[in-house]
């Protein structure tokens, strides 16, 4: 035992006097999560709009009043001919042009269906639809006020609720990924680097000529990582939580409890990179190419994997991250407990004991 | 015979420590100079700036005839530099490593294609002109690096530590290189720390502290010491 | 026996490292393996200390076999690879204290056989070993491989790029160990440390080329060694491969070690070839050969 924490202690003080691996350790997860809470984001928040109403009633009034009012959209330019349409997209002054025919009202109340406009930038797709979407809800609400009296036969309305993340805060999906990633990165990257480390310098070939097993070698190695990761991950939960206001709703036991065990399959995944890189460059480039590629755009940290080619979404099921982001998902958005995630938890286990397996029978006790 | 190397109480220090403490001394063309020293005497800083990458603090020194304050790029063109660590590259073939180091040091094409065809001749590669040159023994690296660094026939070139760990008969084949350029002309200018490589010298100087302790032919040194080589000459220096 | 190797051969993809190694070691004995850069001395070092498996051949460390009693050589042996070994973010003492700990041993309990390299290396055992002067370095490396008092020592070269004094004093230590009857093994690409081992083994390539002592070996050079100098140097070593008895001819330092084809070299003969090819200040002294011409004679 004095032997382990000899070993232990040795590996802290390589980590503790790097200054670099040091700032990678903690200051990445920090960065990282402000990088994805703060910069990027789906969500649209005072967008400028300009509005051209040809009609200037009531009905267009009470619209556009309501619109903004929201704390979407921000009005920035009433229009007043064709040519301006043009010159304020040009200028990028709004991202939403709104344009109401004339008679609108009128033609609302003879039920002729009065048309609206709307012209949104789309040199960012993705906001452009937002944008569109908002407006139309918008729009939509509004005329459900106005017909509140009027018994509408045959009508559907769909009414859509949002739960788990009823605000759509994009920041909630982010940080699963995001808590995988770090981890991913500083357990799997970390070992592998500081085991091809000792290949490089010749140390290892000195631990191998004595009495250490490969166990010892190996734990002793990878046990600073987990305790490193797992201060990680709490500093990220912390973040989350009272930075961005992201509720924690099921155990963090079970939530420490499934940390730990993906924290292990990377581990494990580090020694395995570490047993076929010769040096420190080689096994830096299998952890990024190699793990943390898939994990950002396999995973479902991205991109939705429902929506991804069948054969990508079959590969995705054999990514680790895949999984514990369902499991993490679930249990901080959801609040749900093992009975919910426990097929996940097994796929989880399983890997890991099968990467830990591989790894220690993997991990050379001579030089290749 | 002229001086290629004039160096007179050339100084150089960093903050409180002097690296280099005035040394002074010349060089002949066509000599083969030994500058020995152990790490740490100040050997290197001291060819930085012979060759023009570190400026002196004080004191003077002309490279074939360049002042090396002043005219650092006339003495990049007019050397020839060959070190152990790096001298050749691994993932090149023999014949492309020459045609890049001879465009390097502004060759032209016909120029640089009559001296390869000089060269393989020379060193006998025929077998191997289209070889990586990472998979050469240790040995023809080293003679063909040395022949590369004479390539745009500099009048004086720098060997860092060129023979270490080489096998005796390679290395006599290459000091015997080093012989037929500097009956040639060309001064060289041998930097180590391994004693024998001192033995071949003409002169010999040596740095203890930043400082010369020694300066003269090896025959001379050890006459000086009592002693019958370099080896010891350099170990009755350090205990003083 | 402490280290018996018998017919050892080992290959990378395309080179043969080691061919028909054979040799034996005996207790308390100083053994070294000479030889240049690539001749196979790190290979052979390394199949020794079991990290490396031979493709044919067998061996034993301290009577354990390399293969299948691996583990009890880990245990019983001292290594100190090419590069010294050591963490070099970590202070002297700590490094020392991580190799007595992985060892299950401590500092204390074999102070006594490293005290007297260990005391010049005390003033900065809180300095980290990065920071060591080479032959500091050195002297820890050397330390670390001590410090569990194994019954072999292997050291591969243990003096490249090391200073003089250092190398010196170093060799000097070796000495001292091994009057506390540890088996050494140590390679290197000096010729001139050879004569302070008991025993050598020339190798290049891969082969061994001859095995006995320092002084046994240079009987093995059977011709007459002459020193040949004169004023230029490169047309001394021209006009002698240019003349018909030359046997061999090689730089020595300021002269020339000429060896002669007839067993009865007539020194004015060969002076007046000198003479006419127009060299002056020639000296012509016969010598005694050397290890290193020795090498070279049988490395042709």
């Amino acid at each position: 035992m004095k032997l382990f924490l000899g070993f232990v202690k040795k590996e802290f003080y390589h980590i503790l006097r790097d200054r670099r691996s040091l700032f990678i350790l903690f200051g990445m997860p920090i960065i990282q999560i402000l990088l994805f809470g703060f910069a990027i984001t789906n969500e649209i928040n005072n967008v400028n709009i300009a509005i051209f109403d040809h009609s200037k009633d009531i009905t267009t009034h009470k619209i556009i009043d309501k619109i903004s009012a929201s704390s979407y959209f921000s009005l920035n330019k009433l229009i007043e001919n064709e040519d301006d349409i043009e010159s304020v997209f040009k200028k990028g002054k709004v991202k939403a042009v709104l344009i109401f025919e004339r008679n609108f009202n009128k033609k609302l109340l003879t039920n002729e269906q009065p048309k609206v406009q709307i012209i949104t930038d789309a040199t960012d797709p993705n906001t452009a639809n937002t944008i569109y979407n908002y407006i139309n809800a918008i729009i939509q609400s509004y005329l459900h006020e106005i017909n509140k009296d009027v018994p509408v036969v045959y009508q559907i309305t769909p009414q859509p609720r949002m739960i788990y993340n009823p605000e759509l805060k994009s920041v909630f999906m982010f940080v699963p990924g995001v808590m995988t990633v770090i981890l991913m990165l500083v357990s799997a990257m970390m070992t592998s680097i500081s085991i091809t480390r000792e290949k490089e310098l010749g140390t290892m070939e000195v631990l191998l000529v004595s009495p250490l097993k490969p166990i010892q070698v190996i734990s002793g190695k990878v046990i600073p990582y987990v305790f490193l990761s797992v201060i990680n991950a709490i500093v990220i939960i912390l973040l989350s939580i009272f930075i961005f206001k992201m509720p924690v709703q099921g155990s963090l036991i079970l939530l420490g409890f499934e940390s730990v065990l993906f924290i292990v399959t990377a581990l494990a995944l580090g020694i395995l990179i570490s047993t076929i890189s010769a040096t420190q460059q080689t096994a830096m480039m299998i952890s990024l190419m190699g793990l943390m590629l898939p994990v950002i755009i396999l995973s479902g940290f991205i991109f939705p994997i429902d929506s991804m080619p069948l054969p990508l979404q079959i590969i995705s099921n054999i990514i680790p991250a895949k999984w514990f982001i369902i499991i993490l998902k679930a249990i901080m958005l959801k609040g749900v407990g093992i009975i919910y995630i426990w097929k996940e938890t097994l796929i989880l286990l399983g890997m890991t004991l099968f990467f830990v397996a591989l790894s220690t029978k993997k991990y050379k006790i001579r030089l290749e | 015979m002229e001086n290629v190397i004039e160096v007179n109480n050339l100084t150089k220090t960093f903050g409180a420590f002097t690296a280099v403490d005035a040394i002074s001394f010349q060089v002949k063309k066509g000599e083969i100079f030994g500058f020995l020293g152990a790490n740490g005497a100040g050997k290197t800083t001291a060819i930085k700036m012979l060759i023009g990458i570190t400026t002196p603090t004080s004191g003077d020194a002309t490279i074939a005839g360049f002042n090396v304050y002043t005219q650092t790029e006339s003495i990049k063109r007019n050397i020839g530099y060959m070190s152990q660590k790096f001298a050749l590259y691994d993932d090149l073939t023999v014949k492309e490593n020459i045609t890049f180091f001879g465009g390097i040091y502004g060759l032209n094409r016909n120029t640089i294609k009559t001296k390869t065809r000089e060269l393989i001749d020379e060193l006998k590669l025929e077998q191997v002109t289209n070889q990586l040159v990472g998979s050469l023994p240790l040995g023809w690296k080293q003679k063909i690096s040395f022949s590369v660094a004479l390539l745009h026939r500099p009048k004086i070139v720098f060997l860092d530590e060129p023979t270490g760990g080489v096998d005796p008969i390679t290395r006599r084949q290459f000091w015997e290189m080093i012989y037929k350029a500097a009956n040639q002309g060309t001064t060289i200018f041998v930097t180590t720390h391994y004693m024998d490589e001192a033995e071949y010298c003409d002169r010999v100087c040596i740095m203890v502290d930043g400082q010369i302790e020694a300066l003269d032919a090896p025959k001379n040194l050890k006459k000086t010491f009592e002693v019958d080589s370099m080896n010891e000459v350099f170990l009755k220096l350090a205990r003083r | 026996m402490s280290i018996s190797v018998n017919k050892i051969n080992k290959s990378y993809k395309n080179v043969q490292a080691l061919k028909d190694i054979s040799f034996d070691v005996k207790p308390g004995e100083l053994f070294g393996i000479i030889g240049p850069d690539g001749a196979g001395k790190t290979t052979l070092f390394r199949v020794l200390t079991t990290l490396l498996i031979p493709d044919s051949g067998n061996a034993t460390v301290s009577n354990f076999d390399i293969i299948t009693d691996f583990k009890s050589i880990r245990n019983s042996v001292g290594y100190m690879p090419g590069k010294f070994s050591l963490y070099q973010d970590l202070t002297v003492e700590e490094n020392l204290n991580f190799f007595a700990n992985i060892f299950k041993t401590s500092i204390q309990e074999n102070y006594d056989l490293i005290k007297d390299i260990y005391v010049q290396i005390e003033p900065f055992k809180n300095r980290r070993a990065g920071k060591l002067s080479g032959g500091m370095k050195q002297k820890l490396a050397l330390c670390c491989a001590l410090i569990h008092k194994p019954t072999v020592l292997f050291l591969d070269e243990p003096t490249t790029g090391v200073d003089p004094v250092s190398r010196k004093e170093f060799w000097n230590m070796l000495k001292r160990l091994q009057l506390t009857g540890l088996t050494i093994l140590v390679s290197t690409p000096y010729m001139d440390e050879a004569a302070l081992c008991d025993r050598i083994a020339f190798i290049q390539n891969g082969s061994i080329l001859e095995i006995d002592t320092p002084n046994a070996i240079l009987n093995h050079f059977s011709k007459k060694i002459y020193n040949i100098s004169a004023d230029n140097m490169y047309q001394l070593i021209e006009s002698l491969k240019a003349y018909e008895h030359t046997y061999s001819a090689y730089p020595f330092g300021e002269c020339i070690h000429y060896s002669d084809k007839r067993t009865d070299l007539k020194i004015n003969e060969l002076y007046e070839f000198l003479k006419l090819k127009g060299l002056d200040h020639i000296i012509i002294d016969q010598t005694k050969p050397s290890i290193e011409d020795t090498f070279m004679a049988l490395a042709n």
